[in-house]
């Protein structure tokens, strides 16, 4: 195995490592910090696959997506979090123990339904890319079990890291002009939900969801 | 003129139009000089969309930009849809406004007129796009942009909409780029290059050579992706609150053609995945899809209370329709589809922003406290039955052809079961809607509800300028039921994708 191979594997383990201490920690700061690691993996893979596959673009990528992901976005969560300790808790629906295991499950499935994927192409990247669809499926994990505005945008972010990993691990990235279009649409929209969550503490004296039911049927 | 020219400048000018527009909104606000300027903007999208439909159906599909912008057939015809549902909401904006500030509620003018401009010019952008992932990112801002207008009154419930509204549908169309980028891998192994991997027209014909698997996977995410945004079951949660919750014009748009820009990109991913696995995965996704928003739609008009909720989960009950529609698939089908896209977009604009003069009129939302509008308020009550009779598909109005249309299209295929399950669903949802507004039109006035609000006569009479968008609107519908020549020759050309 060549140690650029060892290295992608590596940034790939920490890739996933973050999102699953990300399950583990409740408080939304150590979220953040988890997150800035994530970030900072995923431009280390960019990085890589750059360098092994004589690719130069990939650098000016790697770099734009590791201030984006790895700086920007978790301080823009964290700069939400205020000092009330009942804000930064994530309020889980179900124990961090079964959500552990849940993450367990969700990283086999996605070693099974990611099998035509790797099987397309048989490198050290396409082999790692089952991580990025885990990440994916943590990510909507989070979505649906957190039930604190801030810990909704953590699990938004986690399934979009997931998503840019696969496109890296399976096709060295998109475009560049899409990359950077999704990523500035992923900057609004995290923007949009920071300024609505501002709201809802003003509002609703709090940013639990389940404050949230004046709409049904 | 060059052609390449002209192509650009027809492109370019339903993005840029709208943009200018949001621009002038930031910076001089909204005042009498400036609040029609969104209408001319919307006008000049409908102008051009008829220019670029005059062009494509002479000369063929239209390009520029080196291929990021393309018009087709079918953007051609949303572009008319999108600019003509535009101009009646844009239209009926200032008046709504007016009344909102004399009510003293509601948010910023400058904000609205800005973000709705914007708005525009992302859907137009995101029906031009030749590239999905170009397209996948004017939708993600279409959701962006209209997070705040949904958020407009800044109520609990309206905070609420927009917070749900933005999860879902963020969440939702990231499955959609997974879906790309799961694409854009098979495309690269099929030997395409990194500028035509995500070009829909490339992909169809290079279909053949996709890895089928992982063409299956990536149909599978984009459907449901894509489909959260054009408010198909399963991801659909969102759309009732939003639509009920946003200022009436923003409904009307969200409901006419927001839903149906997202799900042309549908109709653009069957056309990749039934050239590359034959029609029967998509076709099976679609029935799912459509079957269960149907029934969903169905089960909730018969017991809604609100009559904004209720022509939102209208809306769901014809997307369902719709995606029926793709999954068969023919020619005929397709052909039905667009006629049904345009013939409920302008039905849907007129009776969201008629709901919306019902709501500063009579100060609430429950069809439980609105009665005899017929006699109390006849030009609103009229328009407001003819829109809901266009949704209802009777004739004259286009909805009735284009469901006949897709019912005739669905026995041709042999989807019979499905098809007449359709139809059974759909029928359920009219008995409803016919229900729910008889009550509020014809019903008695006697006792009204204990606590209910107090009734202002402000605005007894509906104002030239509120009516004038209203009829004009349920005339375009009307005209298209009775003949669809100027936009026959669209139609087909749109429809040739079908088989």
């Amino acid at each position: 195995m060549s140690a650029d191979a060892q290295l992608l594997d590596l940034a790939a383990g920490a890739f996933l490592l973050a999102a699953v201490a990300i399950l583990w920690r409740r408080d939304v700061r150590a979220q953040t910090a988890w997150l800035s690691l994530q970030g900072a993996a995923l431009a280390a893979i960019a990085v890589i696959l750059g360098a092994d596959q004589a690719h130069p673009e990939l650098y000016a990528v790697a770099a734009a997506v590791g201030l984006l992901r790895a700086v920007v976005l978790p301080a823009l969560v964290r700069r939400a979090v205020t000092a009330r300790a009942e804000d930064r808790e994530s309020a889980p629906l179900i124990n961090v123990g079964a959500s552990l295991l849940a993450a367990v499950a969700l990283v086999l499935l996605a070693y099974a339904v990611a099998q035509p994927l790797v099987r397309l192409e048989a490198t050290t990247a396409a082999r790692a890319l089952p991580v990025g669809l885990a990440v994916v499926l943590i990510g909507l994990l989070i979505l649906v079990t957190r039930r604190k505005a801030l810990s909704q945008i953590v699990g938004f972010l986690l399934l979009d890291n997931g998503i840019t990993a696969i496109a890296f691990l399976a096709a060295a990235g998109v475009p560049i002009l899409v990359e950077f279009g999704v990523s500035f649409d992923l900057l609004l929209a995290v923007l949009v939900l920071r300024v609505l969550t501002a709201r809802m503490r003003a509002v609703f004296g709090g940013s639990d969801l389940d404050e949230m039911r004046e709409l049904h049927d | 003129m060059d052609r390449t020219l002209t192509d650009a400048a027809l492109l370019l000018v339903p993005i840029a139009a709208p943009l200018f527009a949001a621009a002038v909104y930031a910076v001089a606000g909204w005042g009498r000089a400036t609040a029609h300027l969104g209408t001319a903007a919307a006008a000049l999208i409908l102008a051009s969309g008829i220019a670029v439909a005059v062009s494509v159906a002479h000369d063929g599909p239209l390009t520029t930009l080196g291929g990021w912008l393309h018009a087709d057939a079918l953007s051609a015809f949303l572009l008319l849809v999108i600019g003509s549902v535009a101009t009646l909401a844009c239209a009926a904006s200032p008046a709504y406004l007016a009344a909102e500030r004399a009510a003293d509620e509601g948010g910023s003018s400058r904000r609205y007129g800005a973000l709705v401009s914007c708005f525009l010019a992302a859907m137009c952008l995101g029906t031009l796009a030749g590239n999905l992932g170009l397209a996948w990112i004017a939708i993600e801002a279409t959701t962006i942009v209209t997070a705040f207008l949904v958020g407009h009154h800044h109520t609990r419930a309206a905070l609420e909409a927009a917070w749900k509204y933005t999860v879902i549908c963020s969440v939702g169309i990231a499955l959609a780029l997974l879906g790309i980028v799961v694409l854009y891998d098979a495309a690269r192994h099929a030997g395409l290059s990194e500028a035509t991997a995500l070009n829909p027209a490339a992909l169809t014909a290079h279909a053949r050579a996709l890895d089928p698997a992982v063409t299956r996977m990536a149909t599978a995410f984009m459907i449901l992706g894509f489909g959260a945004k054009a408010g198909l079951a399963p991801l659909h949660a969102w759309l009732p609150d939003a639509h009920s919750q946003a200022p009436a014009p923003v409904s009307a748009l969200m409901s006419g053609v927001l839903l149906a820009v997202a799900f042309s990109q549908i109709l653009r991913v069957k056309q990749i995945a039934d050239a590359a696995l034959g029609p029967a995965f998509s076709r099976t996704l679609l029935l799912i899809a459509g079957l269960a928003t149907l029934a969903l739609a169905a089960l909730l008009l018969l017991a809604q209370r609100d009559y904004k909720r209720m022509l939102a989960y209208s809306s769901m009950e014809h997307m369902g329709l719709i995606a029926v529609a793709a999954a068969i698939g023919t020619r005929l089908a397709l052909a039905a589809l667009l006629l049904h896209i345009a013939g409920h977009g302008l039905a849907k604009t007129v009776a969201f922003t008629a709901s919306g003069h019902l709501l500063q009129a009579e100060r609430t939302t429950r069809i439980a406290q609105i009665r005899a509008l017929a006699t109390r308020r006849p030009a609103l009550a009229g328009i407001l039955a003819a829109a809901l009779l266009a949704l209802l598909g009777l004739p004259p109005f286009s909805l009735f052809a284009s469901e006949l249309g897709i019912a005739r299209a669905g026995f041709a295929a042999h989807l019979g079961i499905p098809v007449a399950a359709a139809f059974v669903l759909a029928l359920v949802a009219f008995a409803a809607l016919a229900r729910h507004t008889a009550a509020m039109l014809l019903g008695d006035d006697e006792a009204p509800a204990a606590g209910a609000p107090p009734k202002t006569a402000a605005t007894a009479r509906l104002s030239l300028a509120a009516r004038t968008p209203l009829i004009t609107g349920l005339t375009a519908v009307a005209a298209l039921g009775i003949t669809a020549w100027p936009i026959n020759t669209l139609l087909n050309l749109a429809a040739q994708g079908g088989r």
